[in-house]
């Protein structure tokens, strides 16, 4: 028994992302058939070359038939996926395992949503049936608890910390506006974050990731195939994924500091990949900054730095395109808004770009000597989440 | 002995200036203050609240069944009994009936419960509208009052019922259609006329029933919607003034329904043992009800007084007032609204969701709210116990404001709470000003109405903050 992934088994040939925006013109289909294109592009094969698909997709659709029809995809397999926000990152791990099981020879996992026909601000659940006593709590909510806790329990000023996370807002808009997929390109500073309107706790809407239609996908190949369909393709070196019990909402020892299944994730993905010393490894990530808090409390859970000393380290500029370890330089969920079921391929996206030297000269990050690269994409709430980590590389070994 | 074995109330946190009417419309309003029902309440939720503080106070006698009164059901034909039914977990075989519609149903329910019976929870509550700038708006109330009804052999009677009188008349002083969205009355005088010889009939008979004399009324409480008609014609009565007990109306406004128990169960909670007290309601007729203290009222101690809950609350302005009655419509968060909880679902985890009943792992002593079949530490299968959490005390872990999210009176301020004994679950936190929340603030579960969607109220707990000496 063990978690033993499948490192160096499977190569990335092709990655495409649409676009992030406010599709007024563009439907589900559309959105599909754009992604799927500039993937099949990017990996310079057609359609018939894929064997399998895997769609995920939150709320937007149903069924593999949502991806056939579009595309008209005859007689192949479409698994239809969905696990909250990590969606698009869990069709692509489920894709990546069948062609390492030997089953399928090419594979490709799309991600779409269609959010702005929804004709709501944010992002809303699909109504289940139940006995009305869930809580229906925005996510803006659930993750503003994050900072008075984190305040609380290292003696710091709120304020500080508002702060400190209002710089996070601060670089990845800096870096989304230098990105032509991304929604919001427009540079804004922590000091007129901090002035805004509150909406959710101490969080204006700045420190939220917006809200955008979009589509990403992600072809893949054996690796000992890959150089027949790409120069310099990606292996995948580690895919872990954890669902939890709730147990936040449940076990009073939990503290809203830190997201555990983020941190068992990050822990099982290193493992599989043979990481020791993250900081020292990884040379770029992407992660979830669905809200400001979480991009902090991120930076622990994924052992870029020490507990407690996030803020101080977002504040030292460690996670700028020229910092120690650059973090969501594609200007993350908070540029791009967040398509649930396209977001955690958006960041495999960038990943690609920027490990293979592809990234726009004016977010091209510092060479840092590193060959790894890392997605990180939850969904859910602080205590009550799944989430995923990818570890991508370079080199074979 | 027959009578009274406890009591219990409800009154809202919230209280109306009656000068902001006036402040607002030019007109309207009065001197002293009403109180409020929360938007999240009604009257099936404040008499679950009034229920459950009856019941707080003698919880060692078994109620053996359970009557609601209100002229302000929040459903028709569903019962509305069986939701404080659920909330005080009792078994399957307590009857529960309502008795709707008029305001004398309070009254009713109350005088059938003292002639005879079994040990019975008798619950008013109502609350009161009107338009704005009327006499009913200023002069009513919300609340509720639930009284413990039944022998000696049940519990310690705490006032012994001793004889009353009841008169009826049919005259058109007050009415409301069903759906009528205000009530409507005659001309003030001749209300005040024609209950005139009812008030002194029904005196005269109550005290003749129990052999009284007016010099053996150490107190008399009155409840009448009408008000010239109590004030003017009580003084006919020939009972010394000092007798006449606070009738609420300063501090509280008429209840309605409710209102003869709620300022009977004051009078009582305020007497000393030995003294013989009346109630005289007003509504179609009039009813006197008589009781005499018994020496166990020395040492009964109510769970939640009128005294104490008269002495706290907090003030709504009167635009919030407004919304909340839908007087005035105000933008919602752009938001879906709630959808409508399943009956089915809902009836599976009555417990939970009426009761507030979680479960404790046998194993290792875990909490889990709402219950859960496996624990989350050792992952036992059904090897739980329940665990009641309504009388549980909680402290604030950590909250936050969410102004996004839709409500019926936004913002919505939502707190993980940390039970004393074991327990942790994320509710909202009501009868709360945003800004008073703060780690660490001590909390209390209280039944209330979430939201109505597809006209099904979904009920459920919040937390409300523990306030001076309770905390």
């Amino acid at each position: 028994m063990g978690s033993h992934g499948i490192k160096d088994q499977v190569a990335i040939i092709g990655v495409g992302c649409v676009p992030f925006t406010e599709h007024w013109e563009k439907s589900l289909d559309d959105l599909i058939i754009d992604g799927a294109q500039a993937t099949y592009a990017s990996a310079g094969i057609g359609q018939d070359d894929v064997d399998a698909f895997w769609f995920g997709t939150s709320q937007s659709a149903a069924s593999g038939l949502a991806m056939g029809g579009p595309l008209k995809i005859h007689g192949k397999p479409i698994s239809r996926v969905e696990n909250y926000c990590a969606t698009g990152s869990e069709a692509m791990r489920q894709a990546a395992y069948a062609v390492a099981s030997g089953a399928y020879d090419v594979v490709m996992a799309l991600g779409a949503e269609k959010v702005k026909d929804g004709g709501y601000q944010g992002l809303n659940a699909f109504p289940i049936p139940t006995d009305g006593t869930q809580r229906t709590l925005t996510a803006a909510a659930m993750f503003a608890m994050i900072l008075p806790a984190y305040a609380e329990k290292y003696d710091l000023d709120v304020d500080e910390i508002r702060y400190a996370v209002a710089k996070i807002a601060e670089k990845n808009h800096h870096n989304g506006a230098r990105n032509p997929l991304a929604q919001f390109r427009r540079e804004t500073s922590a000091e007129q974050i901090c002035q805004m309107a509150a909406v959710a706790g101490r969080l204006s809407v700045f420190d939220c990731a917006g809200v955008a239609d979009g589509a990403a996908g992600v072809i893949m190949c054996r690796a000992e195939d890959a150089h027949r369909y790409c120069d310099n393709p990606l292996y995948i070196k580690a895919l872990s994924f954890v669902a939890g019990t709730g147990a936040g909402s449940l076990d009073p020892d939990y503290d809203y500091t830190t997201l555990s299944e983020c941190k068992w994730s990050a822990d099982d993905a290193y493992a599989q990949a043979g990481v020791t010393d993250p900081r020292n490894e990884i040379a770029v990530a992407e992660v979830h900054d669905c809200f400001t808090p979480t991009e902090l409390v991120l930076m622990e859970d994924l052992g870029f730095s020490d507990p407690g000393e996030a803020w101080r380290d977002v504040l030292n500029g460690d996670f700028d395109l020229d910092g120690r370890l650059p973090v969501n330089t594609d200007g993350g969920l908070k540029s791009f808004g967040h398509p649930v079921g396209a977001s955690g391929l958006r960041m495999l996206y960038e990943i690609w770009l920027q490990l293979r030297g592809q990234a726009p000269a004016d977010r091209t990050m510092a060479d840092n000597g590193r060959s790894l690269g890392l997605t990180h994409n939850l969904g859910g709430y602080p205590g009550e989440m799944v989430s995923f980590v990818g570890i991508y590389g370079t080199e074979l070994g | 002995m027959r009578g009274i074995i406890a009591t219990g109330t409800h009154l809202p946190h919230r209280r109306l200036d009656r000068a902001a009417v006036a402040a607002f419309f030019g007109k309207g309003g009065g001197t002293g203050t009403r109180t409020v029902a929360s938007y999240d309440e009604d009257t099936t939720t404040m008499g679950a609240e009034a229920a459950r503080a009856a019941v707080a106070s003698t919880p060692d006698v078994d109620v053996a069944a359970l009557w609601f009164a209100t002229a302000s059901p929040a459903y028709l034909e569903k019962t509305n009994a069986s939701a404080i039914h659920a909330t005080l977990r009792l078994d399957a075989s307590v009857p529960a009936f309502d008795f709707g519609g008029a305001h004398r149903s309070g009254t009713g329910a109350m005088r059938t419960a003292l002639v005879a019976g079994p040990t019975t929870l008798v619950v008013a509550s109502d609350a009161r509208d009107g338009l704005a700038t009327s006499a009913d708006e200023s002069h009513g109330g919300d609340g509720a009052a639930a009284l413990l009804i039944g022998d000696d052999t049940a519990g310690p009677v705490i006032a012994e019922f001793i004889g009353g009188a009841s008169v009826t008349d049919e005259f058109l002083e007050r009415w409301r259609i069903p759906g009528g969205e205000r009530s409507r009355t005659w001309e003030e005088r001749f209300g005040e006329v024609a209950y005139a010889p009812l008030m002194s009939q029904a005196w005269t008979a109550a005290l003749a029933d129990a052999g009284l004399a007016i010099e053996d009324i150490d107190g008399l409480v009155v409840a009448g919607t009408h008000r010239r008609a109590v004030i003017r014609n009580l003084r006919s009565l020939g009972i010394d003034p000092d007798r006449i007990g606070d009738d609420l109306s300063s501090t509280v406004g008429n209840t309605g329904a409710a209102h003869p128990l709620l300022v009977l169960a004051a009078a009582v909670e305020s007497a000393v043992p030995d003294q013989t007290i009346a109630v005289m309601a007003l509504a179609d007729g009039v009813d006197v009800l008589l009781f005499r203290t018994t020496e166990a009222i020395a040492s009964y101690t109510p769970a939640r007084s009128v005294a104490s809950q008269l002495a706290s609350g907090a003030p709504v302005e009167y635009a919030t007032f407004l919304s909340w009655r839908g007087m005035v419509a105000v933008e919602p968060p752009n938001r879906p609204l709630p959808n409508r909880p399943s009956a089915a679902a809902a009836h599976r985890r009555d417990d939970w969701k009426f009761g507030f009943v979680g479960s404790r792992d046998r194993g290792s002593g875990m909490v889990h709210l709402p219950p859960a079949r496996v624990s989350e530490k050792g992952g036992a299968v059904d090897d739980m116990d329940d665990m009641p959490m309504a009388d549980a005390r909680g402290t604030v872990a950590s909250f936050t404001v969410d102004r996004l999210v839709y409500s019926p009176s936004p913002p919505v301020v939502f707190a993980v709470v940390d039970f004393d004994g074991g327990g942790r679950v994320p509710l909202e936190v009501t009868d709360v000003d945003a800004d008073e929340v703060e780690v660490g603030m001590r909390v209390e579960p209280t039944f209330r109405r979430l939201f109505t969607a597809d006209e099904i109220h979904n009920y459920f707990w919040k937390v409300r903050p523990l306030r001076g000496a309770d905390r």
